[in-house]
């Protein structure tokens, strides 16, 4: 079996991953396909997790990411064996398990506060999952060393959890949960007690590791950036349900909700009617606005309400003399005022408000030979059908 | 340090000023603890350590100096029995063998019975576990003299309990259950519970759920997370429920003198025994022996919790 390699994103090709690498100490272990079937768990009338399905990929690092209450550790529990489902079941490698006891799952989990023994020394936290498996003695000792390398703490056997830093200890529970090799890694929240510097750090740490051991990883942040980082494709939580599945890029670009377009990263929306479909385009009727041509959505027909939507750095300044004659049919122009500046340091941020009375932010670079418009100024704004979204 | 170029650093003289400042304001927190503590320490001082040590004194001085009154505790006149093994005695040292097993064996008994149910009580919803923790503590709320006295009525030779089984058919004629060490250990057991539960509870409480899970996560069975994570875990509250139940059963008089037989006499009974034949001194000296007993045990265990405490186990 090839460590280091993942297998391709398409759930066709787990089936095969049904055997496990031979308890030698080589760590990583392939990755399991995980399925979630129409997931549910009610606590009363409250309904965490509400069908939620998904298909992890053998291999695939996948990141729950949606707001405080959307379900994302209640899903992890259950994955998990904390919880068990109302309805629903769960899949691993085509093996049922939402009846499988946790501690025969065989799955690792880094907990948000690292839930490392505090009676325990390093090594005797890491020799723990061997010692409950018989591991031989001799074997557990190469094994934490090896798996301590790996997180770059190699000699820290003999500490106890306390005397670890927090980014130290975050190592440490990773390397608990790897050391067993698990084909699937849970981890909810595992950075979130970090500094930003540290975090961005152990983010890359996580992916390279990830890359190298080829374990599925379900991963749970609300942190977009984290998750943009990280995730060969994201799953947007929203109270209870997956809003949407996708690659980090196409959840950003072509977000098909609204809660997903403003979820991740920053978005404007106009709302509009939508009038027409001219040569693939959609055109959306604005209030105060005009007609605004954009990329069409699916299922949408004429005469239903919608939103455009486009992100502030795709918005433009339109300059004198610059395609400002308002017949550009790849552009969106409008006509606005310039309300407030921020300056937030690689970027001036600018909110401009348009003659129909709405708002929109747009961001330019700050560098040299970009003009910086002042409040109260009078500019033509613009951006590109592509970059237009229905929603 | 060199002085700054800073504008807006004080100057040498200024700086000695100030450091004054500041240690005035240090000194006046402290004097402030002092005066907080000061009340209670000087009742304690006044109303407590002056007469204990007054007593304890008359042990070297009742009725004249010297160790005197030590000697019926050193001369050994025969073989006793501790624990079951014979050394040699007298009957005074049978009185603290008879004490340290009936302070060990309730000690243990206790800690079995309350054990399982702080488990319980710290497992469930605080808001429960509160209701629940109500119910431990009703016993407090009538004192140790009426508690002794219904398990009189209740294991008397006329009691509750014979009635019952004599009127079940499962006895002929009254079982002897009053006066015996069993009647001593049910009720020591039954007083002493709540001081087991409540330290157990506290630390039980402490432990974080996610260590449980994470131990189970890890391959562990529930039996396997109990011995490897959860009873870790909860030893300073084993240690500090054991201490405090071992030491107030040390010095229990009331259920042992109501409940026990000839046999059970523990040494606050001896003690009050020698009180009334007007022998202070002896009754001094017995006193201070189960005092340096009771202080010898609290450090050993101490340290014992003190081991705990510096692997960061504890939380209570
Ligand atoms: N034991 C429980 N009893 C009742 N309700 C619960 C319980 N656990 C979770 N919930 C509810 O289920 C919903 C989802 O909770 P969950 O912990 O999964 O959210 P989350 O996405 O992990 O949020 P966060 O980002 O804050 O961790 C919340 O509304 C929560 O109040
Ligand atoms: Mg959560």
């Amino acid at each position: 079996m090839v460590v280091g390699t993942r297998a391709a994103a398409a759930p066709t090709n787990a089936t095969e991953g049904g055997s496990r690498t031979e308890p030698t100490g080589r760590l990583g272990a392939v990755g399991a396909r995980v399925v979630f079937e129409d997931l549910e768990k009610r606590y009363g009338d409250v309904a965490a997790v509400d069908g939620v399905s998904l298909d992890v990929a053998a291999g695939e690092f996948l990141t729950m990411l949606g707001p405080s209450g959307s379900g994302k550790t209640t899903s992890l529990m259950m994955l998990a064996g904390f919880e068990i489902p109302t309805a629903g079941e769960i899949y691993v490698d085509d093996r049922p398990i939402a009846a499988v006891p946790p501690y025969r799952r065989n799955i690792g989990m880094v907990f948000q506060n690292y839930a490392l023994f505090p009676h325990m020394t390093v090594g005797e936290n890491i020799a723990f999952p061997l010692k409950l498996r018989k591991v031989k003695k001799a074997d557990i000792q190469r094994r934490t060393r090896e798996v301590l390398e790996l997180v770059e703490l190699p000699g820290y056997e003999a500490r106890y959890p306390r005397q670890l830093s927090g980014g130290q200890q975050q190592r440490i529970a990773l390397a608990r949960a790897l050391v067993f090799d698990p084909r699937v890694l849970l981890m909810d929240e595992p950075l979130g007690a970090l500094d930003k510097q540290l975090r961005e750090s152990l983010q890359l740490e996580i992916k390279r590791l990830h890359e190298r051991l080829g374990v599925t990883i379900v991963y749970v942040t609300h942190d977009q950036q984290e998750a943009l980082v990280m995730s060969d494709r994201i799953a947007v939580m929203n109270r209870g349900r997956v809003e949407q599945v996708g690659p980090p890029a196409e959840l950003y670009d072509a977000p098909q909700t609204r809660f997903v377009a403003s979820f991740i990263g920053e978005s404007n929306f106009l709302d509009g009617r939508l009038a027409g479909i001219e040569g693939g385009v959609a055109q959306v009727e604005a209030p105060g606005v005009g007609v605004l041509r954009a990329r069409l959505g699916e299922g949408l027909a004429s005469g239903t309400d919608v939103a455009v939507t486009v992100r502030p750095e795709k918005i433009v300044f339109a300059e004198e003399g610059e395609g400002s004659d308002g017949l550009n049919h790849e552009r969106n122009e409008l006509d606005a005022t310039v309300e407030d500046v921020v300056f937030v340091g690689e970027m001036h941020r600018y909110e401009v408000r348009l003659t129909g009375g709405q708002t929109l932010i747009l961001k330019r670079q700050n560098r040299a030979g970009v003009r910086r418009y002042e409040r109260g100024d009078s500019a033509r704004v613009a951006w590109h059908v592509a970059d237009t979204r229905l929603v | 340090m060199s002085a700054t170029t800073h504008a807006f650093a004080p100057r040498p003289g200024e700086r000695a000023a100030q450091a004054a400042r500041f240690a005035r304001l240090r000194r006046g927190v402290q004097l402030r603890y002092v005066l907080l503590a000061l009340p209670a320490v000087a009742f304690l001082a006044v109303f407590y350590g002056y007469p204990v040590a007054a007593m304890l004194l008359r042990a070297f001085n009742d009725p004249a100096w010297g160790t005197e009154n030590f000697r019926p505790l050193t001369t050994l006149t025969r073989d006793i029995d501790v624990f079951g093994f014979s050394v040699p005695g007298n009957a005074y040292l049978r009185v603290f063998g008879i004490t340290l097993q009936i302070a060990i064996v309730t000690t243990l008994a206790t800690l079995l019975l309350a054990y399982p149910v702080a488990y319980v009580l710290a497992a469930i919803r605080p808001s429960r576990a509160n209701l629940l923790m109500i119910l431990v503590l009703i016993p407090f709320w009538t004192s140790i003299l009426v508690r002794s006295y219904a398990w009189m009525v209740l294991l008397g030779r006329e009691g509750t309990i014979n009635r019952v089984l004599m009127g079940l058919g499962i006895l002929d004629e009254p079982a002897k259950l009053l006066n015996t060490r069993l009647a001593v250990y049910v009720g020591m057991i039954h007083i002493l519970l709540p001081f087991m539960i409540l330290p157990l509870y506290a630390v039980m409480r402490g432990i974080d759920r996610n260590l449980l899970r994470a131990a189970e996560n890890l391959g562990g069975r529930p039996w396997d997370v109990f011995r490897r994570v959860f009873l870790p875990l909860s030893l300073p509250g084993i240690g500090a429920g054991c201490l405090l139940v071992f030491i107030l059963a040390l010095g229990f008089y009331i259920t042992p003198a109501l409940l026990g037989g000839q046999r059970d006499v523990m040494i606050s009974v001896l003690i009050a025994q020698q009180v009334t034949l007007i022998k202070w001194g002896f009754a001094s000296a017995l006193a201070l022996v189960l005092l340096l007993v009771a202080l010898v045990i609290y450090v050993v265990f101490s340290r014992i919790l003190g081991v705990e405490r510096l692997y960061g186990g504890t939380r209570a």
